[in-house]
């Protein structure tokens, strides 16, 4: 029997409630820190983003004409935000999480009687909050060129949602294996950069020759961004948006237990 | 409230990847109220242990339960009685001191009110209370220290466990600490210390264990341990420089500086008869001190060697 303790919560409901204080909590610090540098992490996006909305838009675009029937501002503004929140979403997790074990501040929530699901839990959030607050900035910054039509909130919501998830999750898994700072922007430089801009953020798959056309279709960011582009107007190309839903939920759902077994093995964290 | 020991270990063996065996299969028993040093040389296994006991390293055998409540089955309840602060500073600079502990107190589950009441009380009791809107890195070494006591009591632990509280901290600090350590366990908190200052641990230990090569090579009472102790060296500062050791037989003398002469007095013998000789030979003292700190000649005498009390007592004796 543990012993009297004012601070000792008692039964299921008290332990779940202490659960979500400590999800809370982390939450809370994960938005209070990347808000804390916000010109490294809210600026740098929206800059970017600026520049590619008047160089490849406002500039370059109209000299392309139409993508896929629509104005090429309009067509690469969804994938934009997708690459925006991807980028986002899984740097803020694999900084944070890494940072907390290079500062050895992790071993405090460690010591604490924080679930691993909670602790996985509240880094995810923090990233999809971030990644959240991206695709924001962008979508204002995309309402001065164009005008934003939403054609399926469903899709478009549950797709940013899904990717911001699945984005953190890789960025999580990185953060785990991750025992320099090189460590965490390998991955985003040498995959997840490439896989974007070649996910068909700029242009639609018809236009590429039959092989890379094919080759693309390996390229899980196309289902993403594809999908993504069907909620703001209806068109996905030939990519199944069902389809895409049910693969990036499933990827979720495997990274979130192979997160979870890596906390229960102690990689990277205990010895 | 249950009796069980605050801290048990049985059998406890660490072996980590490449083979090194940390700990050979210790046994270590703390009692509720106690205020327990473990000591021992670097690399001896005391971090291994403390990393063990708040699930910072896993164990490869054996049992450790706190209050009573296993560390594997009831993980959340046996974590939520242990207060930890690591001997090295584990917290973000960049936060606000306020936030560090509030955001502790939160992974306990303390929210909201609570949670800011729990840190008023601690930032206060530590002294911190001014500097909580700070962030961390503008604190000096002793603050940062203070910091990390405060964090760790935020939840108000039944068992707080300090690995090196007072490193690197100056002494004027270091007796602050010392006193609000003690008022912590006067109040009830059990506390197990590991320090490389002996002093520190004679001065505030009731029970005492060694470790040395992942084994236990002593669990005693501090007194039981300093009885073991069988000559203690007395620093006699003189009136009058000698040009030579005076033959004080049969107690064995040194002469450190021309007016500064060591004694040593093994147990048994009568400090007055030192005065006689002393007097014999016409030698004033001025003043006298003990020579050094007794816990540390015990020490070196265990950890020297393959570390037993056999080893101890023909050691020190």
């Amino acid at each position: 029997m543990p012993p009297d303790d004012i601070l000792l919560p008692q039964g299921r409901r008290a332990v779940f409630e202490a659960n979500f204080v400590a999800f809370r909590t982390l939450l809370v610090k994960e938005i209070r820190r990347f808000l804390r540098i916000w010109p490294q992490t809210l600026i740098p996006p929206a800059i970017s983003m600026a520049l590619y909305f008047a160089i490849f838009g406002a500039i370059i675009g109209r000299r392309i004409g139409e993508m896929a029937g629509f104005d090429y501002m309009e067509f690469i503004v969804p994938g934009l935000i997708m690459m925006s929140v991807i980028t986002n979403a899984y740097a803020n997790v694999s900084a944070s999480f890494f940072s907390a074990k290079f500062q050895r501040s992790i071993e405090a929530l460690l010591v604490s009687p924080t679930p691993n699901s909670v602790l996985l839990g509240g880094f995810i959030a923090g990233g999809v909050a971030r990644g959240l607050a991206v695709a924001a900035i962008v979508t204002v910054m995309a309402a001065f060129f164009i005008e934003i039509r939403i054609h399926d909130w469903f899709v478009t919501l549950g797709m940013l949602l899904l990717t911001a998830i699945l984005f953190s999750l890789g960025g999580f898994i990185n953060g785990l294996f991750a025992d320099k700072f090189d460590d965490i922007s390998i991955i985003p430089a040498f995959v997840l950069t490439p896989l974007t801009y070649l996910g068909g953020v700029f242009y639609a798959l018809e236009l590429l020759p039959d092989v890379w056309r094919t080759l693309s279709y390996f390229n899980p960011i196309v289902y993403v961004v594809a999908s993504f582009r069907y909620g703001f107007f209806g068109y996905s190309g030939d990519v199944p948006v069902g389809l895409s839903f049910i693969a990036v939920a499933v990827f979720v759902v495997v990274f979130w237990f192979l997160s979870l077994w890596l906390l229960q093995r102690g990689t990277g964290l205990r010895t | 409230m249950s009796t069980a020991p605050a801290l048990s270990i049985e059998g406890l063996k660490k072996v980590y990847a490449g083979g090194f065996e940390a700990l050979k299969g210790i046994d270590l028993r703390v009692e509720q109220g106690d205020f327990f040093a473990l000591l021992g040389p670097n690399g001896a296994g005391k971090s291994t242990t403390i990393g063990v006991i708040c699930s910072l390293v896993v164990k490869s055998a054996g049992q450790v339960a706190i209050f009573g409540l296993d560390i594997d089955r009831q993980f959340a309840a046996a974590k939520r009685m242990i207060g930890v602060v690591p001997q090295e500073f584990n917290f973000s600079i960049f936060e606000r001191v306020g936030d560090i502990v509030e955001t502790q107190a939160g992974f306990y589950g303390l929210g909201g009110a609570q949670a800011r009441r729990q840190t008023e009380k601690y930032l206060r009791k530590l002294g911190l209370w001014d500097k909580r809107n700070e962030q961390a890195r503008h604190l000096s070494g002793g603050m940062k220290r203070r910091l990390m006591i405060a964090r760790a009591l935020v939840h108000e632990p039944r068992l707080l466990i300090l690995d090196e509280p007072t490193a690197g901290v100056d002494i004027e600090i270091r007796r602050s600490m010392w006193s609000f350590l003690r008022e912590m366990n006067e109040a009830g908190t059990t506390i197990i210390l590991t320090t490389h200052y002996l002093e520190e641990a004679e001065s505030l230990c009731r029970n005492i264990a060694i470790i040395d090569h992942g084994e236990i090579v002593e669990n005693t009472s501090m007194r039981e341990l300093l009885q073991q102790l069988g000559t203690e060296t007395l620093v006699l500062d003189l009136a009058d420089p000698l040009s030579e050791v005076p033959n004080l037989e049969p107690f064995v003398a040194r002469r450190t500086e021309a007016a500064c002469l060591e004694v040593d007095i093994d147990k048994g013998q009568n400090l007055n008869d030192v005065f006689a000789r002393l007097d014999a030979a016409g030698i004033r003292v001025r003043s006298l001190r003990n020579k050094s700190n007794r816990l540390e000649q015990l020490f070196v005498a265990m950890t020297q060697s393959e570390g037993s009390t056999e080893t101890l007592v023909h050691a020190a004796g």
